[in-house]
């Protein structure tokens, strides 16, 4: 199914504005992961899409032809996975599996097959006649995606689907997960505000802040050429050089660094694995911090621009604190982008 | 040696309040036994005052009965649904309602009753009839039944759980079938084990209420304390413990199931 929003905002009723006229576009089979910091309005849109909140009235939001926009939500044939799962307490996990068939009116033996068939995907066999009490996060987990998805939804809504669990667990479950959503072959949204998972999981990304998509794109994409400050920022914490810019070279507290192309008005960005320490670097800093991180080094730089500067140095040795080491950056790591109002 | 001593003493202060309430429980009890109470045991045991009892009394326990039974549907159609709106609108108005259902609690069973009779006195079928000393224990038992089911919904995220079940295709109507009431049974079983004790034992209001006609259990015990025989208000109050004891330890049990959930 495809999903398109056109001019959906979501105003609450104490005024708070928690989303804006808001344009999202979801290809068929594609999974999008909604991505942004806490408070940004991810929940909200994710339940606009649900039919569990009603947007504002010129919102528009069609599933494939169908304008689903004042469709009640038990209407929409969308799976959601919730952040606490609310699985139901009163039923057993195959009973929570086959709630969603039972509400379409399948035959018994029509629901105890695709139920065993979900089970069965999601290796939760052996849990089957377990009640809900007595699961691990993990498993919880697993069992709110199968129920989820046991219906054949023609939209698979999932909010912050490993954010409950522990750290340890979140990875193997996300890696996990983007198997399983691969195998289901269903158009899916995602929300996080963990930039790995995104990353690992969707196809495309949607950045959001203070209530507005920003940016999307591939990982790739955002990674490589974020249009804003913000996107530069969250997705692969890029560091600001605080300096003044003229033309084409950009003045920082350690010394000059030639710009690709004219920076006039322009804040520019640099990644860490992008700051070399060389002999002959046109930089000079201050080593403040050596963090051994096995295949490499990361070292924070004092001296060269105010809020400071870390470096990923992949070298048989660090540079020891309090030296003085020599920077260079190459002109084309450097991301040049209009400074924003409001960007977070 | 001095931690003995203070159990000892313990135990003889719990033996001795034990005794204080036991042992009037039990010379009734045995009263009621008893062939002739002046003479003591000695003169025998009979069952002789229990089927007088049941003679004299019988309409009472089965109006007692049929009224507690009455008084726990109407309860439950009215607490459940109200309990469910309290717990799913939370909020300063909600507290306040709650509040408002609780004020039978504050106000003495005597005062509520003449309240009734000054509204429906007037009335004479509805006056006369079973369904006006209903309409007493209902807004009196009411409140029990609606804190005890908040209570278990209360606990728990209701909002999501019924989100969820919509998302699966589940209407308004199927979600409060299949979620809300299975979830909140703890709450439920306790309310209704608490209507059922209150409305069997209770006295104050039912007494104003009742007419000659019209006599509840608690209301029959004390008209045959006032005009029977020793021996069959006895076995009158024999025969109170036997339906109401049972019920008390249920009621007990269940309180205890729910509160646990609900913590
Ligand atoms: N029911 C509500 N009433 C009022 N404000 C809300 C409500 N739900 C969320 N908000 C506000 O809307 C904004 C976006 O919230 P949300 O969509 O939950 O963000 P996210 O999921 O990205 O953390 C936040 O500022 C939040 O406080
Ligand atoms: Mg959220």
């Amino acid at each position: 199914m495809t999903l398109r929003l056109t001019n959906t905002a979501k105003t609450y009723p104490d005024g708070t504005k928690a989303l804006l006229s808001t344009e999202l576009s979801v290809a068929k089979g594609e999974i999008v992961s909604l991505l942004g910091p806490s408070g940004c309005g991810k929940t909200t849109l994710l339940r606009i899409i649900a039919g569990l909140e009603k947007p504002d009235a010129s919102s528009e939001i069609w599933f494939d032809d169908d304008n689903v926009t004042t469709l009640p939500v038990e209407r929409r044939q969308v799976g959601m996975v919730f952040q606490s799962y609310a699985l139901f307490p009163n039923m057993s996990v195959r009973a929570n599996i086959g709630y969603g068939l039972k509400m379409q009116r399948l035959s018994k033996p029509e629901i105890d097959a695709r139920v065993t068939e979900v089970l069965e995907m999601c290796q939760l066999q052996p849990f089957a006649g377990r009640a809900i009490t007595a699961l691990s996060g993990g498993q919880r987990q697993r069992v709110a995606l199968a129920r989820a998805i046991a219906p054949r939804p023609r939209l698979l809504l999932l909010d912050e689907p490993l954010s409950a669990l522990d750290a340890s667990l979140r990875e193997t479950l996300r890696d996990e997960l983007a198997i399983l959503l691969r195998k289901f072959d269903i158009t899916a949204i995602f929300v996080t505000h963990d930039q790995d998972e995104a990353m690992a999981i969707a196809d495309r990304v949607a950045v959001m802040s203070h209530g507005r998509v920003v940016q999307s794109g591939t990982p790739e994409d955002l990674y490589r050429n974020p249009t804003s400050a913000f996107v530069a920022g969250f997705v692969g914490n890029a560091m600001t050089l605080r300096g003044r810019v003229k033309g084409s070279t950009l003045h920082l507290d350690g010394g000059v660094l030639p710009l690709p192309k004219d920076g006039t008005g322009q804040t520019v960005f640099v990644r860490a694995e992008d700051v070399r320490i060389v002999e002959d670097g046109p930089l000079r800093g201050k080593v403040e911090t050596v963090t051994f991180l096995g295949t490499h080094y990361r070292i924070g730089l004092s001296g060269i621009t105010a809020e400071g500067l870390a470096s990923i140095h992949s070298g048989q040795t660090a540079p020891k604190v309090g030296t003085t080491v020599h920077v260079a950056v190459e002109p084309a790591a450097l991301m040049l982008l209009p400074e924003e109002a409001g960007a977070a | 040696m001095l931690s003995s001593k203070t159990k000892i003493l313990q135990l003889i202060v719990t033996l001795s309040a034990c005794a204080f309430l036991l042992v009037p429980t039990i010379l009734s009890v045995m009263a009621g036994v008893t062939a002739n109470y002046f003479k003591g045991i000695s003169s025998g045991l009979t069952l002789k005052w229990i089927y007088r009892v049941w003679e004299l009394y019988a309409d009472s326990i089965f109006l007692s009965l049929w009224l507690a039974f009455a008084c726990l549907i109407c309860t439950l159609i009215i607490g459940l649904p109200a309990a469910y709106g309290l717990a799913r609108n939370p909020g300063w108005l909600s507290r306040l309602l709650e509040e408002f259902i609780s004020l039978p609690l504050a106000v003495p069973g005597l005062a509520l009753a003449l309240a009734l009779l000054q509204l429906y006195g007037s009335m004479k079928g509805f006056r006369a009839s079973w369904t006006f000393i209903l309409v007493g224990h209902v807004l009196y038992t009411l409140p029990f039944m609606v804190r005890s089911i908040l209570a278990v919904l209360g606990a728990m995220d209701l909002k999501t759980l019924e989100e969820g079940a919509a998302t699966l295709g589940a209407s308004p109507w199927q979600r409060f079938r299949d979620i809300v009431v299975p979830n909140a049974m703890p709450g439920i079983l306790a309310g209704a084990l608490t209507v059922v004790t209150l409305s069997i034992g209770e006295f104050n209001l039912t007494w104003m209420l009742h007419t000659p006609y019209l006599k509840t259990l608690p209301v029959g015990l004390a008209d045959s304390y006032a005009s029977m025989r020793l021996e069959i208000a006895s076995a009158y109050t024999l025969v109170f413990f036997v339906l109401i004891v049972p019920l008390l330890m249920a009621m007990q049990w269940a309180s205890a199931r729910a509160q646990r959930i609900a913590k």
